[in-house]
This record gives structure tokens, C-alpha cells and sequence, in this order.
């Protein structure tokens, strides 16, 4: 399979070339072990430097990157079982949003997520992670069963948006997301939420109501694609407008952090989560145990009270006398 | 989901004595149109109407109270496109008066009292930043203190408000939570949808009543009809995404004249008895 190369990373990858020639080539020459030595230190420091100066748009890239761990990935990462539970019980089983119980440590959880695809056939199976009405209503579902049995509920979010298509309105797109909103609020029991890759507007936010919302160092979240966003303001969505877009929303992690939306940045490997799945994972459960253990104990008017507060704090508004009017 | 600088159309019923009925193509005198609610004589278009007529169609004379008129959108990400946002705002408060895209607070509806809250098309098309979000969740949670009615009546071309990033996605998460509360506490919000409720409006507070209500002809969806057209590359079906469409897929309770609703209002408050 050729390997997906982002197009700021070409020195990494012409430094990692370099270096296995080096590895592979040069047995027992003086000198060698040495310069493979700084090499290393290298390439380390040149992904450091790369990662921690991307540009808005080289994040979508990051978090768009198909060899990124995915909700799958996770799964058979981080949780020691899980039960798939499928469907909707109204319309199909959409593949673009994944249930199931989890074990997680001590924990018994409901797992739900969007899955992408890696491959062509798989991203097809899926449409992407771009998920129908239908699977909104299975996530609702489902996580109304995790909080009739008082389990807490983990939405990994990672799709471009909700699917926009014929079949998706006459089903009901907005309403389904809707509902999910207002339920999501109100269930009583712990909700973890957090953006993988993609934060892809109401699409994302219909799994996204929780009592801790966290983003991945180099996921996005954000109302609009930065191509949708470019396609309204500049009339052409092109890799200029793209770029000038992505920076203007503010849908980097760091961003959403300063305006009070997330919890946390969850820190990714060094070069992105997709140079090393396994760091990635351990690094995400050492977050949802956390996140886990901190709600375990809560009492659900508690619980409740403080998700209510944590989204009725958000937003930027001034309030001026009203003679103004 | 989200919209900012909608082409310059649509602005309501244009100036000047005539009118041209964009459904049935007919002439119209403009103050005929205006003493039948702003719907076409001929055809029963329904032609947009700002907040502050609606609140003058829907309320008992007088009985309107606004709430939360201090209220000012600010400029959180410092977002420019053709133009700065806080110019825009500027703009598009001179040309229409109001001071966001909401107005809430009570009033009677038939000598019935009533929370009412009208998101208003003409400013930013309708779309949904802090302020909107903030007037809208304080009003849920005002009828919620004062067990009255709720009533929104919503007009919004693409639902969140770009301009404000992903504030104005978390306005949706904010007014879902206030709605939640209210309804398990059992309280009554009855929702109307004109021309056009779409994206993250409908996806939020919209589309969250117990009795979803629409005006004719409404355009009503998640997704824009381009974009949708550029994923499925396939002819679009006739009415799709409107008031029919919708009442025929099962997602609204009755499509109704405008003229009627006040009538109609007062009738599911009756039987609700709340
Ligand atoms: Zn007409």
C-alpha cells in the first residue's frame, strides 16, 4: 500500500529514508553508529518542530490522514472486549456510527463512534464516517439503554459531518440530530466525549453532548468545513482559500481550549497519532479512566446540573443598558 | 450548517408600491399583500415578515414585553471575510434596525400568556451566534420559571452563524440543554418553522417541540440544496425540503396558513391546558 504523505513532511519522510539506508547498509563501519545516533535526534527534533508549528489547515490534513486510528482502531486497542450492538429499530443499521458494550479496566461502558474507513472499500461501507438519521437514532438507543443499567457512555467523534443527502432529509437529518441534543442533556449518566479526528459540525455535535468534551492535539472541531466555509466567503474552495478559512474558525484544539470549549488537549504522539497507534491509545485511556473515575462517584442531579452549566456558560457576549435600544 | 454573507436577496417584501409574486408570477398591490398577513392574494405565497410583524401577527395588541434587549454580539474570533464581522454587525443593524438576528420576551396570545421568541431572516439570514443563543436559552429558561408556554417561531438560513466559529455549533448544545429542562419539567414548546429553517436551527431548538408547526412552502432541511447535489450528483425530488415534504416524511404536525396561527396557537394551548 503506498503510504499517505502529507505534504509538509517531506523532510521526515526523506530523513527516515536516509536514516534505515543507513541502518541497513552500514554493519560495523567506525563512525557509523554515530551519525545513525544523530540522525535519530534529527528526526525527533524535525518532527517536533514540524508538529508543534502546524498551520490550521496542515491539522485538518493531520486529523484527515487515513492511516489515523480510527474508533476500530481504538476498540482493539484500548478496550479488552466489545459487544457490538447494531441498528436503529426503525430504519437499518448505519455503519457510519459504531455501538457496543466495552470493558474498559473496571469499567463497564456503552461505546459509540463514528468510523471512517482506512481503505477504499471500508470508507464506501461507510460513507466516510458521515452518518444517515439512522445512526443517530441507534446512538440514542443505545446510550439510552447504558443509562437505564447506569453505565457510562464514551463517544469517540470523528466524521466530516452528517451526511448530506436525499435520503438523509427525507429520514429526518435535522430532526434526528435534534433529538440527540436534547436527550443527550438530560441522561443520567456520565458522558465522555472526545474528537479523534474530524469535528465535523452538527454531525460531530450529535454524538458530542457530554460531561467532558476533550479533543486529540491535532483533531478539528468546528460549524463548518474549511471548505464549505471557503465556498460561501470566496465564491472557490482552493488550497489558498481552504488554508485562509481554517485559520479564520478557529477549530484547532488550542483554540477551542482558549474559548472555554473543551476540557482537555490530549496530547499525541510525536509526528501524530499516525506514526504510533499504540502511544496514541494508551494515551487516550489513561484520559478516559480519568475522565471515568471522576464521574463515577458523582450523584446524578449533580451530574446533570454540571453538564447543563457547562454549555450554558458558552459563547461571547457583552450586555449594554438598554437605553441603547 | 453554518451561514454568514448569503447573496443579497430575499430581504423581504421589497420597497415600492407593487410587488411581484415570485410563486405565481402575478403583480400585487404591496398593501394588499400587507393587510393578509403578507401572503400572496393569489396564490398564498408567503412572503417573509420580520420579527417585529410577526410578534404584531401572532400577540393580543400591545401585549408584547421584550426581554434581554442589552444583549451584544462581540467579535470573539476576530473573524474577517469580504468584510470585519464587527463592521458587518454594524451593517446589518443599520439596515435593519434590530440589534441581532432574535427577539424574545412575552406577551398574549388570545388573552393566553406566553414566552415568544422569533429569530428574524433579514438579519444575518436568521443565523444563530452567542446573542441569539443566550436570548433564546434565558427565554426557555424564563417560561420555564414562570410555567408559560413557549412558543419560536423560526426563520434562518443556514442555522449556526459562521462568524462565530464553533460558539455559535455550542448555541445549539446551549438551547437543547435549556429545552431538555424544560420539558422534563414538563412544560409546553410549541415550534414554528418559516421559510427558511435550515442547518443548525433545525437541527437544534426547531425541531424540538412537542408540536412542530410550519408555515406553506417553508424551505426546511439539514443540508443545503447544493451541497447536497454536489455529494448525490442526482436530480433533487420535487418539494424536497419543504413544509409538504416534511409533513409527508412525518416530521411536522400541521402546515398552516398564516393567518390562522394565532388561532391555531391558542387551540393546542387550550387542549394542553398548560
Ligand atoms: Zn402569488
Amino acid at each position: 500500500m503506498v503510504q499517505h504523505r502529507l505534504p509538509f513532511e517531506k523532510e521526515i519522510y526523506d530523513m527516515e529514508e536516509l536514516l534505515a539506508r543507513l541502518e541497513s547498509s552500514g554493519d560495523g563501519q567506525l563512525g557509523r553508529s554515530d551519525e545513525i545516533r544523530r540522525i535519530r535526534r534529527d528526526l525527533a527534533n524535525l518532527k517536533r518542530m514540524i508538529y508543534s508549528n502546524l498551520s490550521p489547515w496542515d491539522t485538518v490534513l493531520v486529523a484527515r490522514h487515513p492511516d489515523r486510528p480510527q474508533t476500530v482502531d481504538y476498540i482493539n486497542l484500548i478496550f479488552e472486549e466489545f459487544v457490538e450492538l447494531h441498528g436503529d429499530r426503525a430504519i437499518g443499521d448505519d455503519r457510519a456510527i459504531r455501538t457496543g458494550f466495552a470493558r474498559l479496566g473496571d469499567f463497564r461502558v456503552m461505546l459509540v463512534g463514528h468510523q471512517k474507513g482506512h481503505d477504499w472499500k471500508e470508507r464506501s461501507e461507510c460513507l466516510f464516517g458521515c452518518a444517515h438519521p439512522e445512526g443517530y437514532r441507534k446512538a440514542l438507543n443505545k446510550m439510552r439503554l447504558a443509562a437505564k443499567f447506569r453505565l457510562p457512555i464514551i463517544c469517540l467523534i470523528d466524521t466530516p459531518g452528517a451526511y448530506p443527502g436525499i435520503g438523509a432529509e427525507e429520514r429526518g437529518q435535522a430532526q434526528l440530530i435534534a433529538t440527540n441534543l436534547l436527550e443527550m442533556s438530560q441522561l443520567p449518566t456520565p458522558i465522555i466525549c472526545v474528537v479523534i479526528g474530524e469535528g465535523g459540525s452538527g454531525g460531530a455535535l450529535g454524538i458530542g453532548i457530554g460531561d467532558r468534551v476533550s479533543m486529540l492535539e491535532h483533531a478539528y472541531y468546528s460549524v463548518i468545513s474549511p471548505e464549505g466555509c471557503a465556498g460561501i466567503l470566496w465564491r472557490v474552495a482552493n488550497d489558498e482559500t481552504k488554508a485562509r478559512a481554517a485559520a479564520a474558525l478557529k477549530m484547532t484544539a488550542k483554540d477551542l481550549a482558549r474559548l472555554g470549549v473543551i476540557d482537555d488537549i490530549i496530547p499525541e504522539p510525536l509526528g501524530g497519532a499516525h506514526r504510533d497507534h499504540a502511544e496514541m491509545a494508551n494515551t487516550l485511556k489513561t484520559y478516559l479512566m480519568r475522565y471515568l473515575r471522576e464521574l463515577r462517584g458523582l450523584p446524578v442531579d449533580e451530574l446533570l446540573e454540571q453538564r447543563y452549566q457547562k454549555f450554558r456558560r458558552m459563547g461571547v457576549f457583552v450586555e449594554e443598558p438598554a437605553s441603547a435600544t | 450548517m453554518a451561514t454568514g454573507s448569503m447573496p443579497e436577496r430575499k430581504r423581504g417584501v421589497p420597497e415600492g408600491l407593487w410587488l411581484r409574486c415570485p410563486q405565481c408570477k402575478s403583480t400585487i398591490f404591496r398593501k394588499e399583500a400587507e393587510s393578509r398577513f403578507n401572503v400572496c392574494p393569489e396564490c398564498d405565497y408567503h412572503f417573509y415578515v420580520s420579527a417585529r410583524e410577526r410578534i404584531r401577527q401572532l400577540l393580543d395588541a400591545d401585549s408584547f414585553e421584550e426581554w434581554f434587549t442589552e444583549l451584544r454580539s462581540c467579535d470573539p474570533l476576530g473573524f474577517i471575510d469580504r468584510k470585519p464581522y464587527a463592521q458587518r454587525l454594524e451593517d446589518e443593524r443599520a439596515k435593519t434596525g434590530m440589534i441581532d438576528a432574535a427577539v424574545v420576551g412575552r406577551g398574549y396570545i388570545r388573552g393566553r400568556p406566553v414566552v415568544l421568541g422569533v429569530t428574524d431572516f433579514a438579519f444575518m439570514a436568521g443565523s444563530m451566534g452567542s446573542v441569539v443563543g443566550e436570548k433564546l436559552t434565558r427565554s426557555v429558561e424564563e417560561a420555564l420559571r414562570l410555567k408559560l408556554p413557549l412558543i419560536f417561531v423560526s426563520g434562518s438560513g443556514g442555522g449556526a452563524r459562521m462568524q462565530e466559529g464553533i460558539l455559535s455549533l455550542m448555541q445549539m448544545a446551549k438551547v437543547s440543554a435549556a429545552l431538555g429542562r424544560y420539558d422534563r419539567a414538563g412544560g409546553l414548546y410549541i415550534s414554528i418553522l418559516t421559510n427558511p429553517t435550515m442547518g443548525g436551527v433545525a437541527a437544534s431548538f426547531a425541531l424540538q417541540g412537542d408540536f412542530t408547526f410550519a408555515e406553506p412552502g417553508a424551505l426546511i432541511g439539514f443540508a443545503g440544496r447544493r451541497t447536497i447535489w454536489n455529494t448525490v450528483k442526482l436530480e433533487l425530488p420535487e418539494k424536497f425540503q419543504t413544509s409538504e415534504f416534511l409533513l409527508q416524511h412525518g416530521f411536522i404536525d400541521r402546515i398552516i396558513h398564516r393567518k390562522d396561527l394565532r388561532t391555531e396557537v391558542a387551540r393546542i394551548i387550550d387542549y394542553c391546558e398548560y
